[in-house]
């Protein structure tokens, strides 16, 4: 026991939260993503385990062919969009139930992805071109860290704030009453359908800008990077919800402040993920200790309610 | 003039083909002039809300012709027959979303028909009309304008959405048993808030009751139900001077057998 103890050293633990901190930001692009058709659209879209590495195929294919780093990046958000659409008229043009369709979108994207790269793994390295964010500027001089880390917050909170003006309009209002009720959004003359389109467009665009970054962020594109990519998106809104839950509710600009703190999820969720590695819990079994947690918090809501319902009866009687 | 809704021999088979084969509207034919409050009454399955939901649009009909003041509508898909149509549902949390406040809520209806753009999802000039369309309600709903839906009562939600349902002048208002589900009080507070907007927006309405008393003493006409077949219309002075045994001896001498709702309010 001492000698475990002995072995684990805090510096080691410190200098690698800047990196997670660094990661838990880029994918937290992706967990708005999740957040969007999973809490708004009520939807589960598994479209995401492909569209993240679709983004990144297309974003690195893109670099190495000479296209600007940004533009690249830029690319791989209406990469992520056609994803989404395709399962969106999976699920209303052909009737195919939605986490289904999601499924079959991310299935189909795993060789479209290897069509893309031509192989399974594709690298990019910092050295020969001007990425848009690297490990090696959070790992670098301080200077580079600290722009790295101004501008990656710059970009969240500007992407949060064009989020909520976005979800305030009237197309917006209408994906959050489609989210809510469908069959009052049709009453309302909404074409639920196409909002859903739309909706699944949106969010997996933004999956995959995630991806383009967090490709560059890693140095490479590869095959397997989006497997499981779904439950982190999950855990991150889950842990944001959890742990910022009563101080967003009490704000103006609650929706805005739950964009934020979904965002706050996923770097928590990567410093978490740092410390448990630090405590030398095997790597390998990380995906199931992931898979566990967000588990556990869904069920908490439904198991709450099941608990006040049965008291409900008790004192009834 | 122009009829405000005409059903010409509207069909629709359930489960066709199956050992649950329900035939719902076994030839539907009803023509409303404008500013009629017909309140419809029937048994179990007798069609009255199927009627209802063929003109929403919920599925398709097999055959017949739905048309509202002189537009076909019988092949658009529901959310384009909602430029027609208000809706209040039996389930007091259909009509409303109820994640989001009440004045989303109004405005989500105030566009029914509309394009959806990027423009302001609710304005300012708008928050002031729904403020004093709800003070009309006399609920003291209009100081809860940024309330969520989720937290009113199941009467308020329904006098929410009767508002609701009107803001946007609609050719026809559907109200599918929407006291149903409330209380005896609320229930007839919701009646009187239903009469009141029909009046004075002078709306074409249909309304689906299971309170036989409700049916004869709201409305301009009566309609009733059975086994997918309107069985007997009757309206102005006659249907003032009708009482709830004569209903049940009418429905007895056409349909041949006694009336059979377990819902139904006699008294």
């Amino acid at each position: 026991m001492l000698q475990y103890f002995s072995s684990l050293d805090p510096i080691t633990l410190l200098k690698s939260f800047p990196g997670s901190i660094a990661q838990g930001m880029v994918w937290g692009v992706m967990a708005l993503g999740v957040y969007i058709t999973f809490r708004l659209l009520d939807f589960a879209d598994l479209t995401v385990d492909g569209s993240i590495a679709f983004g990144a195929a297309t974003c690195v294919m893109l670099i190495r062919s000479g296209v600007h780093p940004v533009f690249a990046t830029f690319f791989a958000f209406f990469a992520g969009l056609i994803a989404g659409i395709v399962t969106g008229l999976l699920t209303t043009l052909l009737g195919i139930p939605g986490i289904l369709s999601s499924i079959l979108t991310q299935i189909s994207l795993y060789s479209i992805n290897l069509h893309v790269m031509g192989q399974s793994n594709r690298p990019v390295s910092v050295d020969n071109y001007p990425l848009v964010v690297s490990l090696r500027y959070v790992t670098g001089s301080a200077a580079t860290s600290l722009i790295f880390f101004a501008g990656m917050l710059i970009f969240l909170v500007m992407l949060i704030c064009a989020l909520y003006w976005f979800f305030g309009t009237e197309t917006g209002s209408a994906i959050r009453a489609t989210g809510c009720n469908a069959q009052m959004a049709r009453a309302q003359g909404i074409n639920t359908g196409y909002i859903k389109v739309l909706t699944l467009g949106i969010s997996n665009g933004l999956v995959g800008l995630s991806g383009a970054l967090y490709a560059q962020f890693g140095g490479a594109a590869d095959i397997n990077m989006g497997r499981g990519a779904i439950v982190i998106g999950l855990a991150a809104v889950i842990i944001g919800e959890v742990i910022f839950g009563k101080f967003v509710s009490k704000r103006r600009a609650a929706f805005a402040w739950t964009m934020g703190a979904v965002v706050f999820g996923s770097v928590i969720y990567y410093m978490v993920y740092q410390l448990v590695l630090w405590l030398k819990f095997p790597s390998e079994d990380m995906k199931l200790l992931t898979a566990v947690v967000v588990a556990f918090f869904l069920a908490i809501p439904y198991l709450r309610e099941k608990k006040s319902s049965a008291k409900g009866v008790k004192s009834g009687e | 003039m122009s009829k405000a809704l005409v059903l010409k021999d509207v069909h629709k088979v359930f489960n066709k083909g199956t050992v649950n084969e329900k035939v719902a509207l076994d030839g539907v034919s009803i023509e409303l002039d404008p500013g009629d409050f017909v309140t419809i009454i029937g048994g179990n399955g007798a069609g009255k809300s199927t009627m209802l939901n063929a003109i929403a649009g919920v599925w398709p009909v097999d055959a017949g012709q739905i048309i509202v003041n002189e537009n076909d509508i019988t092949s658009l898909p529901e959310h384009k027959r909602a430029l027609y149509l208000g809706r209040v549902f039996q389930d007091p949390m259909m009509g409303t979303a109820v994640t989001m406040v009440i004045e989303e809520n109004m405005a989500l209806a105030y566009r029914r028909g509309g394009k959806r753009t990027l423009r302001r999802g609710i304005t300012h000039e708008e928050r002031e009309l729904f403020k004093e369309k709800l003070s009309t309600l006399g609920l003291g709903l209009e100081e809860r304008m940024t309330t969520k839906v989720g937290l009113l009562s199941g009467g308020q939600r329904q006098a929410v959405t009767l508002l609701m349902a009107s803001l946007k002048k609609p050719e026809l208002l559907l109200l599918d048993e929407h006291t149903a589900a409330l209380d005896p009080k609320t229930a007839a507070k919701v009646l009187e808030i239903s009469d009141q907007i029909i009046n004075e927006y002078h709306l074409t309405a249909m309304m689906v009751t299971h309170n036989m008393k409700d049916a004869i003493g709201h409305g301009n006409r009566l309609i009733m139900m059975n086994e997918g077949k309107i069985i007997y219309d009757v309206r102005g002075e006659e249907k003032k001077s009708l009482h709830v045994k004569d209903l049940l001896a009418k429905f007895e001498e056409v349909s041949g057998t006694e009336f059979d709702n377990d819902r139904m309010m006699l008294s």
